[in-house]
């Protein structure tokens, strides 16, 4: 008996289900929970079942439109509870990732999974765990907040109390709650982000999916956005957000994928991105923009990377690793040699740094 | 099926929601056909005088009916375009609803919005001298087989907005093609009326063929005169612009 329901979990594992689906399954076949749960532990401690199961993984995915090729082969892995970043500037493919991901879009080729369903062929199953905050807010502006959320509960075929009563809640949540029976029109642009959030998270999603959150934004609403982001991974949410800014990515994410021209060109913890560029950059622009070469060669000593000259501007920079020290060396050398700059300074690496360093030139 | 009317029914709800924001559209969908039919009654009946009809409003108000769902249904592809424009579509298809609630939705929240204004219409037609000849249960069938006009006319409105995309685009896509069909009909005046050439094209389109049905469900000649051939054009035109929007509507997946 118990031999034929281990055959059946491991084909269940093998076919792409998560646990909890089998569960489901089984208690739906009229098992009791306890002894799904008992089963399910001592087969999980005796190491018989592959791996934990992803919050989303991608596998080898292409799609081109037309003659571009927007995705030529990414793949992805990202466990529950964690933060992901899809780094990369206009036109990498990370939307087109996120719309696949997301059941809006059919990839060419490869596979794809968010929390155990097959993008594919369990589109609506997907959908009901997701929650999707696009590149631009998809509020209907001659609806107020408030319709517009009970909108969305009413689509999840919610009772009309619990649409009633998460509206509400999430309206308070987000700071809406004053201005829920105001037309969205009205509205701010980080109100409007708030609310176009709000709406993705309705239905609790497993996964969250952000494309460019921040877009747009002032810096102070793009700071309290990020304020809100973290409380849903304190919730326990997976986020999978897209962004070209690498302070974002590394200010909220626990790993980031950098995307290039549909590929992917590197992989790791914000920490392991930035010992890459080896921590800050030093940057001096110059009086005298004839001056340049003979910085870059005197800055030599401070950085094992090769010093960047832009011509036009008079600006050399440099991965600085030693920080601070790296800095007044670069004042030292400037004074000693009398080569008059007007400014000096050391500034956090952004994500040209991170491409100059990946790829060897600036992004396309 | 229980959660694919209540998702028709949530898409039309907001729909209408959006009419009653958005003065600008109550005064196009309303206030416009009403006074289309005051300027040609007192502006052009005077000088049109159809053979066998008591007077020109007579002739008329059936066939601005079927001008006015006509118009209307336009707005169905402005609407779409609209909504893939700003993304709401995405935000749709990102939901486990059904997604043939978005097409329906539209095109059901202008049909009742196309509803509204006939009556409106018609008891304006009422007060300026409109009378009906086969009673009132013949002229429900004639205010019905209208709407049921204007819901197939959607449905070409709804291919044409998923195609272009573009609210702008929409809007002249639709507009281009529905004057000459609308002037170049029996709506207005009398086709006997016309040059033999422009005459053999007005009696051969769905247009003039629904025209002249309401006309003989509201007066005149014997009621069917022409119903079987409207009912025909209105189902053909379903057949072969619900698949075809939907056609386009999926295409976005790929």
């Amino acid at each position: 008996m118990e031999k034929t329901v281990v055959e059946y979990i491991k084909k269940a594992r093998s076919a792409g289900l998560s646990y909890e689906q089998i569960a489901e399954q089984m208690g739906k076949a009229g098992w009791n929970m306890a002894n799904i749960l008992h089963l399910l532990l001592s087969l999980a401690k005796q190491a018989e079942l592959p791996e934990v199961p992803l919050a989303v993984s991608a596998k080898n995915i292409k799609k081109s439109y037309g003659s571009i090729e927007a995705l030529k082969g990414v793949s992805i892995k990202v466990p529950f509870g964690k933060v992901f970043g899809l780094l990369g500037p206009n036109g990498a493919g990370k939307t087109t990732l996120v719309r696949i991901l997301t059941t809006l879009l059919t990839q060419d080729s490869g596979s794809a999974a968010v929390a155990g369903y097959d993008v594919r062929r369990q589109a609506d199953e997907v959908r009901s765990v997701v929650g999707l905050t696009g590149q631009y807010t998809a509020i209907d502006d001659y609806l107020t907040g408030r319709e517009n959320l009970e909108l969305v509960g009413r689509l999840y075929h919610l009772k009309k109390d619990a649409v009633k009563a998460r509206a509400r809640e999430l309206l308070d949540k987000f700071g809406l709650i004053e201005a829920a029976d105001r037309p969205a029109k009205t509205y701010s642009g980080g109100m409007r982000r708030r609310l176009d959030l709000a709406m993705g998270l309705f239905n609790h999603p497993k996964v969250l999916f952000l494309d460019e959150p921040t877009n747009g934004l002032d810096p102070q609403s793009r700071i309290a956005l990020w304020q809100i982001i973290k409380e849903q991974v304190a919730e326990g949410r997976t986020v999978l957000l897209t962004t070209q800014y690498l302070e974002e990515a590394d200010n909220l994410a626990d790993v980031i994928v950098v995307l290039n021209h549909g590929q992917v060109i590197a992989e790791g913890t914000p920490e392991e991105l930035k010992s890459k560029i080896g921590g800050d950059v030093l940057e001096i622009h110059l009086k005298e923009i004839s001056d340049a070469a003979r910085v870059a060669e005197l800055l030599r000593p401070i950085s094992k990377d090769e010093p960047r000259i832009e011509d036009q501007l008079g600006i050399v920079s440099v991965p600085a690793a030693g920080g601070a020290s790296s800095l007044v060396a670069a004042v030292r050398l400037m004074d000693r040699e009398g080569i008059p700059i007007s400014d000096i300074m050391l500034r956090r690496p952004t994500l040209d740094d991170v491409f100059l360093t990946l790829t060897g030139h600036k992004q396309a | 099926m229980m959660n694919t009317i209540s998702d028709i029914a949530a898409i039309t709800r907001r729909n209408l929601i959006r009419y009653t924001r958005l003065p600008q559209l109550i005064v196009f969908s309303t206030i416009q056909p009403v006074m289309f039919l005051l300027l040609f009654t007192y502006v052009f009946g005077g000088a049109i005088q159809p053979t066998g009809f008591h007077d020109y409003i007579t002739f008329l108000l059936p066939g601005i009916i079927v001008q006015t769902v006509l118009f209307g249904s336009m707005q169905t592809g402005i609407g779409l375009a609209e909504d893939l424009s700003r993304g709401m579509i995405d935000r749709f298809r990102s939901l486990p609803m059904a997604h043939s609630a978005i097409l329906a939705g539209r095109t059901l929240t202008d049909m009742l919005r196309n509803a509204f204004v006939i009556v409106l219409m018609v008891i304006v037609g009422f007060f300026i001298g409109f009378r009906i000849e086969h009673g009132i249960g013949k002229f429900g069938m004639a205010v019905l087989l209208t709407l049921l006009f204007g819901f197939a006319f959607s449905w070409v409105s709804a291919t044409v907005g998923l195609m272009v995309k573009e609210v702008e685009t929409a809007q002249v896509a639709g507009f281009i093609w529905i004057f000459p069909l609308v002037f170049a009909s029996s709506i207005f005046v009398p086709i006997e009326t016309m040059p033999a050439w422009l005459q053999s094209f007005a009696r051969h389109t769905p247009i003039t063929a629904t025209v002249d049905a309401v006309r003989a469900l509201s007066l005149g000649q014997p009621w069917h005169t022409g119903f079987w051939q409207a009912m025909l054009w209105t189902a053909g035109i379903l057949l072969f612009f619900i698949p075809l929007s939907v056609y386009f509507y999926n295409k976005r997946k790929s």
